[in-house]
């Protein structure tokens, strides 16, 4: 498979890592995720059309525990981490019109 | 014996003997790090004043006989992202600066429950995404073998800090062999647990079905000690394995008669720097005069390792890194128009250029129409490499093999082509890719003065057998030296 990644690639890309790279860094990036997926293509030689997807090398299932409080109230140290902070909340700008 | 010189568990004892104090300890940690820190620069924070409180709290319980323990009293070096209640955490990203977690990680709360007093934080790749601690938004470490040469990474820090005497032991993180390939850079002894080991909960999370905490240390017993304190069940992280024995230093014993080890022919090929490979070949030699089988075989798919792992890790990384907005913490750009515009802005400012490149990898690898080509073929290949373990481990009760291809490169040569840098992985990923454990020793120098480390590689759950190995060895290689005192 012949990777061409063009500009709206790297666009769709930059919406769905929420990232907008400044021009300057724009080319080099795109051509890091060429390179990279050129190379990554080498996985094609191998075939794996008889090999489920592993995601956990170990046999597991579903982990379920109670849903109970054990940590105390850390509001104010943890709203202490935030860059704006209004009245006990995280400040954001403005979301709906 | 200077008390720089001791390993973690003599400097223990000789606290628990009366010998010295857990004070002495510290402040022998603390000079140690303000004689160094200038070269080294393996700390991101230095913990003067809670280090000295926490000693007369150990030391208190060490006198009561309530701490007896081999780590009581000694000081220790945490990585910078492995969260640390009330200590500034940012895993070397601007986009963390200025965090201060409200909550310990659970191999912090061990290691307090074992007495260990922690010294600082150490320099790592931004987010633990690198190979030679370059990736730091605040600064390289160097390596304290050669100051013109890297630690390796992402461990950097943890590492150069116990090389350089600052700390007796240390704590690292290894997600593609970010413990195993800065220990071998450095010439100390790093190991990862199997996958599930050691409690995830509270390490600020990069590829979560890799990564894993794991000891830096002077040395086997050393590693083996500060493992088995970390070690635990925990339900807080729902990969955390229940395992039957957690006593690693019973496994410390000279013996490796009825090993059998096997050496990948494909691990030996083009790329490998010759006097490693030497090296390594010795080290097998070593292993054989004392009594272990040792023999070459064929374990395929090499190649295909360090692609598959970059998808993985990658897709991981963009999925985990999501968190990071500009809202709950850290950074948050000065200028945007409105709330998309500010975490977008907060982000692209925020992350360094190797994160964000792994972000956009890993976002493009999720996307519709790509996922099945690259995620889910990466995930397929990554189950065809654990069967080829799989099959080497019927035969064999480890694998030796380097740490890495080289050993440190000089400061500034490795960023620059990204791909190259990911090469020098070869040797490590694949065991995280598996879920194995894998332990680095240190076994030979090469002509610039610098260590070279082996690895042996065991299947999931073979800590102890790695143990033995690495300390039947060990004891037969003799001291490793340090590098020159400045």
């Amino acid at each position: 498979m012949a990777n061409v990644i063009s500009d709206e690639t790297m666009e769709y890309v930059g919406i769905l890592a929420k990232l907008e790279l400044k021009d300057e860094e724009k080319e080099s990036a795109r051509q890091d995720m060429q390179k990279m997926l050129d190379y990554v293509d080498k996985l094609n030689e191998l075939d794996t059309s008889k090999v489920e997807p592993m995601t956990h090398i170990f046999e597991m299932g579903n982990v379920f525990r109670e849903d109970e409080v054990t940590n105390g109230d850390d509001r104010d140290a943890m709203l202490a981490n935030a860059p704006e902070v209004k009245e006990g909340q995280y400040k954001v700008p403005k979301t709906v019109e | 014996m200077e008390i720089k010189d001791m390993t973690a568990v003599q400097l223990s004892a000789a606290i628990k003997e009366g010998k010295i104090t857990v004070s002495d300890a510290v402040e022998a940690s603390l000079a140690a790090v303000r004689a160094s820190e200038d070269a080294i620069h393996a700390f991101l924070l230095v913990d003067e004043e809670g280090a000295r409180a926490r000693a007369a709290e150990v030391q208190k319980k060490i006198d009561a006989g309530e701490l007896t323990g081999p780590l009581a009293g000694v000081p220790i070096a945490i990585k910078d992202n492995i969260c640390t209640k009330g200590l500034a955490t940012t895993c070397a990203s601007k986009i963390l600066q200025n965090f201060v977690p409200t909550y310990d990680a659970e191999v912090i709360t061990r290691l307090e429950e074992a007495g260990a007093v922690i010294i600082g934080k150490t320099n790592m790749d931004e987010f633990a995404m690198g190979s030679t601690t370059e990736t730091s938004a605040y600064g390289v470490t160097k390596n304290p073998w050669n100051t013109e040469h890297v630690p390796g990474g992402s461990s950097g820090g943890s590492c150069a800090a116990v090389a350089a005497g600052e700390v007796p032991m240390a704590l690292g993180s290894d997600t593609g062999g970010s413990i195993r390939q800065p220990s071998s850079f450095c010439g100390v002894t790093g190991m990862k647990p199997t996958y599930g080991t050691v409690s995830r909960y509270g390490l600020i999370a990069y590829g979560s079905s890799l990564d894993q905490i794991g000891p830096v240390a002077k040395d086997v017993t050393d590693c083996a000690a500060l493992l088995q304190t970390v070690a635990s069940y925990d339900a807080k992280d729902a990969t955390s394995m229940k395992r039957d024995d957690y006593d690693f230093m019973s496994a410390l014993k000279e013996d490796v008669s009825d090993l059998k080890i096997g050496i990948p022919n494909s691990y030996f090929g083009e790329g490998l720097d010759p006097q490693v490979k030497e090296s390594i070949l010795k080290a097998a030699d070593v292993l054989k005069a004392r009594g272990a089988e040792v023999e070459y075989f064929d374990l395929d798919l090499i190649d295909y390792a360090i692609p598959a792992y970059y998808v993985i890790a990658s897709a991981e990384a963009s999925s985990n890194l999501e968190r990071f907005d500009g809202v709950k913490y850290g950074f948050r750009a000065k200028e945007y128009e409105g709330l998309h515009d500010m975490y977008k802005k907060s982000r692209s400012e925020g992350f360094g250029p190797e994160v964000k490149r792994r972000i956009m990898l890993g976002s493009f690898v999720l996307s519709s129409g790509y996922y099945d080509a690259y995620y889910l073929k990466a995930l397929r290949t990554k189950a065809l490499i654990k069967q080829e373990f799989d099959r080497a481990f019927e035969k064999y009760d480890m694998i030796l093999s380097p740490a890495a291809p080289s050993t440190a490169p000089r400061l500034g040569e490795s960023l620059s082509d990204p791909l190259q840098m990911y090469l020098g992985d070869i040797y490590t990923v694949s065991v995280n890719l598996a879920g194995l454990p894998g332990i680095t020793v240190p076994c030979g120098m090469d002509d610039k003065g610098l260590p070279i480390g082996m690895q042996l590689i065991g299947d999931c759950f073979s800590e102890k057998k790695l143990f033995r190995a690495a300390y039947t060895y060990e004891q037969a290689r003799g001291a490793f030296g340090q590098p020159e005192k400045r």
